[in-house]
């Protein structure tokens, strides 16, 4: 057989048949469910009497809209209306469909991302569906995963199958070693730096190389997160000793002689070395200094030591144009530098940057330090229930709480701002998101994207600051 | 599905590029149960002046006079002519509902986000993908005339407008399910055994997967 990619691997083995129209039936393993983009796929299923094919592929977790705050009220808690209708269908769907919810009050709700790795819900070689573009992040467990439509949410639910389309095969090689203060966050905002938001359209990303290896597996998460800011609805990454040792031991992993079953062909999940891709882009990552987007685009970024690009000098008009309505929205000018520019807010969360190991970096930087005067809040969310309760049983709430920082409960908050976490027009944040398009995290927002280490950072200094010189 | 098979309408020229569904649909219309009512809210950071929510009504809301979609011929168009990757990000299928429930049927670009160029299909709207050179030339032409109007047909797969006609490519197979407005469960139904052979074998394969 020729040699395949890892890609190759996961999509042939979930092949189910190939259509007339040119599409391919996949079939989905995993399909998560929130409630944002299930209710219009579970109604559509309701009218037609159609039934999920199989109830156990699917859970379903409330993250997107629910407050971050008076959590002890549970679902009557929520004081927006509309966002808790929204919650209580999730609720009856569920309860009417079988499926398996992880309700509001429970703590190991959180962020779908975060929750389907920590349960052991992501499991390698699977292939896992959301209606949510982050679904990618499951990919750092060598798994197929993809964000989908809702009209595909309700094709999963009814026949436990996506059609779809075959991409190229792109490898990303991050080589080298990561100096102090770059992380995972910093080597994803690169590449969206270097092959923009449109840079992996039409592929599937395996990211590789020593540094990839070197990290941890929330750090391969980060990484695989962003992958459709770059355009690419999945990105992956090679099953290793890491993968292992990250799901033995979770709640829905395999025990026992069946894990070592299931480990003997995880083992399989690697691009074979012969294995040819449609395209390759390597970084050296050694000279990698942090990241810090400028724009209104994840590929409007640069290091901390950059400036707003000079305008003036770009010759494409249209260009020009885009490069100088996001200089007007963000309140900067072409040329400028981009330490010390004041901050109003600090977001650390989402599931790009909102697990256990995010929460230890920043507590580790700001112990005995306190959030800057002019700073007006500092938010930390963590990616789920259980990461919350393991940032209090280290003490790290406490560290965050004594420097200043608000200490919240999970869920996507200010990274989309559909609950009241949000920023008002004109206001600047220092935020872990994935997301820094115009009104992203409130209208009138000025989003900064950045590493963990770095807001924690600016949220000290009250500036976007080089965590290095910190 | 609302087939598609030729589509005569105002061309909306939106010169941007990388715009994404947090601009097409702001997150708190994503607050909607429903699969209608999100026309409105189209470009709603843009078309209005000042903030909505779910329950402001829209008649109290003051109107952006600079959105194109709020200006005449525009608020009638139903075509939108884009610039490159438009409807990346966000995965939000409420962005195409609110497009459709505007009235737009067809979009042209040189490129679409990957999730968003799905989801159109699934709703009977149908993103065309054409050269930049093409794209700039329609750029000048609803410059020059207002109102400029284009017929796009997907039987013959076909522009037309100013008496020019260009053609496109679209998938054989998107193009088939856009024009006869194909239900895609009901097919992959038809397929149920299949499914169930497939997944019989997995069951053996891969048993930790089954439980």
């Amino acid at each position: 057989m020729a040699a395949q990619t890892l890609y190759d691997k996961l999509w042939s083995r979930h092949l189910v048949d190939e259509l007339p129209d040119g599409s391919s039936l996949v079939y989905i393993d995993r399909h998560l469910l929130h409630e944002v983009t299930s209710p219009q796929a579970f109604s559509g299923l309701r009218s037609l009497g159609r039934k999920p094919w199989r109830l156990d592929a699917n859970i379903a977790v409330p993250d997107h809209a629910v407050p971050t705050r008076n959590r002890e009220l549970g679902v009557p808690g929520i004081a927006d209306l509309i966002a808790r209708k929204q919650v209580e269908t999730l609720t009856a769907n569920c309860h009417e469909s079988g499926i398996e919810l992880i309700e509001l009050e429970d703590s190991r709700q959180g962020i779908v991302h975060v929750v389907g790795p920590e349960q052991g819900l992501t499991l390698p070689g699977m292939t896992i569906v959301c209606g949510d573009s982050h679904t990618s992040t499951h990919g750092a467990f060598a798994t197929l995963a993809m964000g989908i439509g809702t009209s595909e949410v309700e094709h999963v639910l009814a026949t436990q199958t996506l059609r779809t389309r075959k991409q190229k095969n792109l490898r990303v090689r991050f080589e080298g070693e990561l100096g102090y203060g770059v992380t995972a966050k910093d080597l994803i905002l690169a590449l969206i730096g270097r092959i923009g938001t449109a840079g992996g359209t039409g592929y599937a990303i395996e990211y590789a190389g020593s540094a990839i290896e070197q990290l941890s597996m929330e750090g391969r998460m980060t990484i695989c997160n962003m992958s459709i800011e770059a355009g690419a609805r999945a990105g992956m990454v090679a099953y290793d000793e890491k993968t292992r040792a990250f799901v033995k031991g979770r709640p829905r992993a395999p025990e026992g002689a069946m894990l070592e079953q299931a480990h003997n062909y995880w083992q399989t999940l690697v691009s074979d070395a012969d294995a040819v891709f449609d395209r390759e882009e390597d970084f050296n990552v050694s000279e990698l200094g942090p990241q810090v987007s400028w724009g209104t685009s994840p590929e409007m970024v640069t290091g901390i030591g950059g400036t707003v690009p000079d305008i003036d000098r770009v010759k494409d008009e249209s260009a020009r144009r885009n490069l100088q309505r996001a200089c007007d929205y963000m309140g900067l000018k072409s040329g400028q530098r981009l330490e010390g520019l004041a901050i109003d807010k600090v977001f650390i969360g989402s599931c790009t940057n909102a697990r256990i190991e995010d929460l230890r970096e920043v507590a580790h930087l700001i112990k005995g330090h306190k959030v800057h005067s002019a700073v007006k809040q500092a938010l930390i969310v963590p990616g789920s229930g259980l990461v919350g309760l393991q940032a209090e049983r280290e003490g790290l709430a406490e560290v965050f709480a004594r420097a200043g920082f608000e200490w919240r409960s999970a869920g996507c908050s200010m990274c989309l701002g559909m609950n009241d976490d949000r920023l008002s027009a004109g206001e600047r944040c220092a935020s872990t998101s994935n997301r820094n398009f115009e009104g992203r995290q409130g209208k009138g927002g000025r989003t900064h994207l950045m590493s963990p280490l770095m807001a924690a950072a600016a949220a000290i200094t009250g500036e976007l600051t080089d965590v290095r010189k910190f | 599905m609302q087939p598609f098979e030729t589509h005569t309408g105002i061309v909306i020229p939106f010169n941007r590029s990388n715009i994404d569904t947090d601009a097409i649909l702001p997150k708190q219309y994503l607050k909607m149960l429903e699969k209608t009512g999100y026309g409105p809210h189209l470009f709603d950071d843009e078309r209005y002046l000042d903030p909505g929510d779910v329950d402001t009504p829209v008649a109290d809301r003051r109107l952006n006079p600079e959105c194109i979609l709020n200006q005449t011929p525009y608020s009638q168009g139903s075509i939108l002519l884009a610039q490159a990757n438009f409807g990346c990000g966000s995965s939000r299928e409420h962005a195409v509902w609110a497009l459709r429930d505007f009235g737009i049927r067809a979009l042209l670009a040189p490129s679409f986000g990957d999730i968003f160029f799905n989801n159109c299909f699934n709703n009977g709207l149908l993103p065309v993908i054409l050269d930049q050179e093409l794209i700039d030339e329609l750029f000048e032409r609803c410059g020059v005339e207002p109102g400029f109007e284009l017929t796009v047909d997907l039987q013959n797969c076909e522009i037309q407008g100013g008496g020019s006609t260009w053609p496109f490519v679209v998938e054989e197979g998107r193009r088939q399910n856009l024009l006869q407005g194909f239900d895609e469960i009901g097919l992959t139904l038809e397929r149920s055994d299949a499914i169930r052979h497939y997944e019989a074998g997995r069951k053996i394969q891969e048993p930790w997967l089954f439980r």
